[in-house]
């Protein structure tokens, strides 16, 4: 399990303390990458700017995307995302703080996986993250390597 | 308008040349023919007269049978160019003599008796007895021709004739100058109520020629006309200003409208905003203060911990605060639906998953009577939902609670209500029941945002229908509400 990278693209330093701190109270290890607006999570995920020299094995095995980014909106990186053959089918969960409904059918239209609303309550916000864990990183199987010419 | 077939001026020319050349015509016959009889009698007159006279002339050449006298006596006749044939006839009926004296026997009839006189083809027979005394001495005939007469007759007719045509010719120029006089002006009128007709040019007015019933005809016609002149120019300038009017109106409305959607815009980008970046801090201060109960909660100490504790509730509190007002705020965004819904079968749905989330109360639910309508599905949920959590909650200090859903009154009056037997509340403080974040109960008695009701009544207010309450502290509340009521 260790070894499958989360990326969280999250702006708000709290929220991002919060999403750390729900992960390890349940005790999930996996690394966890965090970039702070929409233009270092497509770095990332492409290999370019300041990610231009990340390990191109590892690629991560959920995106958890809040919607409200700086320079390029989540919903925005999750269209480039799906727009690219080479993560097309990654795992992408929006974590945001709205369920504003033109938010949830973007993302939908968009085949976002998931569409979770971080709830004010720590409590739940912690039983969330664990349930999201738990789901993504344990139970679903994720897609199968994507072909060898089109290695990330 | 169309061109008349018949013009006035044509039938005024008609009617007196008719009515005057009928009169003439009869007159003229009558006089003629009268003429004709009044010549004959006096002819036949004069014939007979004369043939008295020259019988009585006769009666000694009878008597004495000496034709010669007969011969001169008759030969008086010459004197009358219209006598063709006349002869004396003895009393036994013979020829005695003749006028003229050698005439052809075919001219003279041999002999004959009876009758005075009469009328042969175009002549006057007169057969005249002489007479001495008592006896018959003869008969005298004479023929006389009635040409002259007829041609008499014809001269006068051609008088009569004559008279007329010119009384007919004087009737003709009567009648024109008639037809100038009462027909011009008509046709002037009409010319000019045709001209107006056509143009619609209300300036026009009818030349007043005369100042009898006609002059006074044009000038109603034309005092008429300056009435609708003045009113015309009255509507004209009213459908200007109507006109205008309904410009600016439609400008105004144009620029609501844009106003409104800008506002619309605004709210949409406000309640977005506030969804996003209101609830973060929020989180925060409610994420931060459990990971402070967590990982210092012996520095805390007790006091502490409950401080912070109260931190966090106030933090959730906000943030289900948030989540109702966009609620409430979206409420008026989204499209609504009609469907036949099924109120009774929505409470149910309801009621379950809130005994699900307490299995310890004790509640009985209850739906009485025909409780579909129809309506916006997901807002119907809402609207049940909140009925329902309240009377959840306000029964909640209850051992045990009753909760119904049902529906009075007969067909045409359709009003469903929510009832339980919980907290109720004061009659007097219900004008407070919709407002938003207004609240009859203490927090610390009963939890809540305050915004539930608005919600309801803002739903209930778009399906076209009303929403109240009746209750009394401790008997519980029964809120009621109608739908679709402008329609019945």
């Amino acid at each position: 399990m260790t070894d499958k990278v989360i990326l969280l693209a999250e702006d708000n330093a709290n929220d991002e303390e919060l999403t750390l701190r729900a992960l390890r109270k349940h005790k999930i290890s996996n690394e966890v990458v965090v970039v702070r607006d929409g233009q270092e999570a497509l770095d990332y995920l492409f290999m370019a700017g300041s990610h231009a020299g990340r390990n191109p094995n590892q690629p991560p095995q959920l995106v958890l995307l809040d919607i409200n980014l700086p320079k390029i909106n989540g919903l925005d990186v999750l269209k480039r995302i799906r727009a690219d053959a080479r993560t097309r089918t990654l795992p992408v969960v929006i974590l945001t703080s709205s369920s504003e409904e033109r938010d949830r059918f973007t993302a939908y239209d968009n085949f976002a996986n998931s569409y979770i609303r971080k709830p004010v309550d720590f409590d739940q916000f912690t039983e969330a993250v664990r349930e999201l864990g738990l789901y993504w990183l344990v139970l679903n199987e994720p897609p199968p390597a994507v072909r060898p010419r089109t290695a990330i | 308008m169309k061109a008349p077939r018949t013009t006035i001026q044509r039938k005024l020319v008609l009617a007196i040349m008719l009515t005057s050349t009928t009169a003439l015509v009869l007159t003229g016959a009558v006089l003629i023919a009268r003429e004709a009889s009044s010549l004959r009698q006096l002819v036949e007159r004069e014939v007979t007269t004369r043939a008295g006279i020259l019988a009585a002339n006769s009666t000694a050449a009878l008597a004495f049978r000496n034709p010669d006298d007969a011969i001169q006596v008759l030969a008086a006749l010459r004197t009358d160019p219209s006598v063709i044939a006349a002869a004396l006839y003895d009393e036994n009926g013979q020829v005695f003599a003749t006028y003229p004296s050698h005439v052809a026997p075919s001219v003279v009839p041999r002999a004959f008796g009876g009758v005075a006189h009469r009328i042969e083809e175009a002549h006057l027979v007169i057969r005249q007895p002489v007479l001495e005394g008592a006896r018959v001495l003869g008969t005298l005939y004479i023929k006389t021709d009635l040409r002259e007469l007829d041609e008499r007759v014809r001269m006068h007719a051609l008088v009569v004739l004559g008279a007329v045509l010119g009384s007919i010719g004087v009737a003709y120029a009567l009648s024109m100058w008639l037809k100038r006089k009462i027909a011009g002006p008509v046709g002037l009128l009409a010319k000019a109520a045709k001209a107006v007709s056509e143009g619609k040019d209300y300036s026009i007015r009818a030349e007043a020629v005369s100042d009898d019933e006609l002059g006074l005809l044009a000038e109603s016609f034309n005092d008429m006309l300056a009435e609708i002149e003045k009113r015309d120019g009255a509507l004209r300038s009213s459908e200007g200003r109507l006109r205008q009017l309904n410009a600016e109106l439609e400008q105004r409305v144009a620029a609501r409208t844009a106003e409104l959607e800008s506002t619309n815009r605004e709210l949409e980008a406000f309640s977005y905003s506030v969804s996003h970046d209101l609830r973060a801090p929020l989180r925060a201060i409610d994420g931060f203060s459990k990971a402070l109960l967590e990982d210092c909660a012996d520095g805390l100490g007790e006091v502490g911990s409950e401080h912070l504790d109260r931190v966090r509730k106030a933090a959730r509190q906000m943030g289900l605060l948030i989540d109702d007002l966009l609620s409430l705020a979206r409420l008026s965004r989204t499209e609504m639906r009609r469907e036949r819904v099924d109120l009774g079968l929505l409470a149910k749905e309801i009621v379950t998953s809130l005994s699900q989330a307490q299995p310890e109360r004790k509640v009985e639910f209850v739906v009485t009577g025909d409780t579909t309508t129809e309506g916006d599905p997901p807002l119907l949920r809402v609207v049940l939902d909140n009925l329902i959590r309240n009377a959840w909650k306000f029964t909640s200090k209850h051992p045990t609670a009753r909760i119904e859903l049902g529906r009075t009154g007969g067909n045409g009056n359709r009003t469903y209500f929510v009832a339980d037997d919980g907290a109720g509340f004061d009659m007097a403080h219900a004008s407070l029941l919709f407002a938003p974040f207004q609240r009859l109960h203490r927090q610390s008695d009963f939890e809540g945002t305050g915004v539930g009701l608005a919600t309801v009544q803002r739903i209930i207010q778009r399906h076209g229908g009303r929403l109240w309450a009746e209750s009394a502290v401790e008997s519980g509340a029964k809120f009621y509400f109608t739908m679709w009521e402008a329609r019945s």
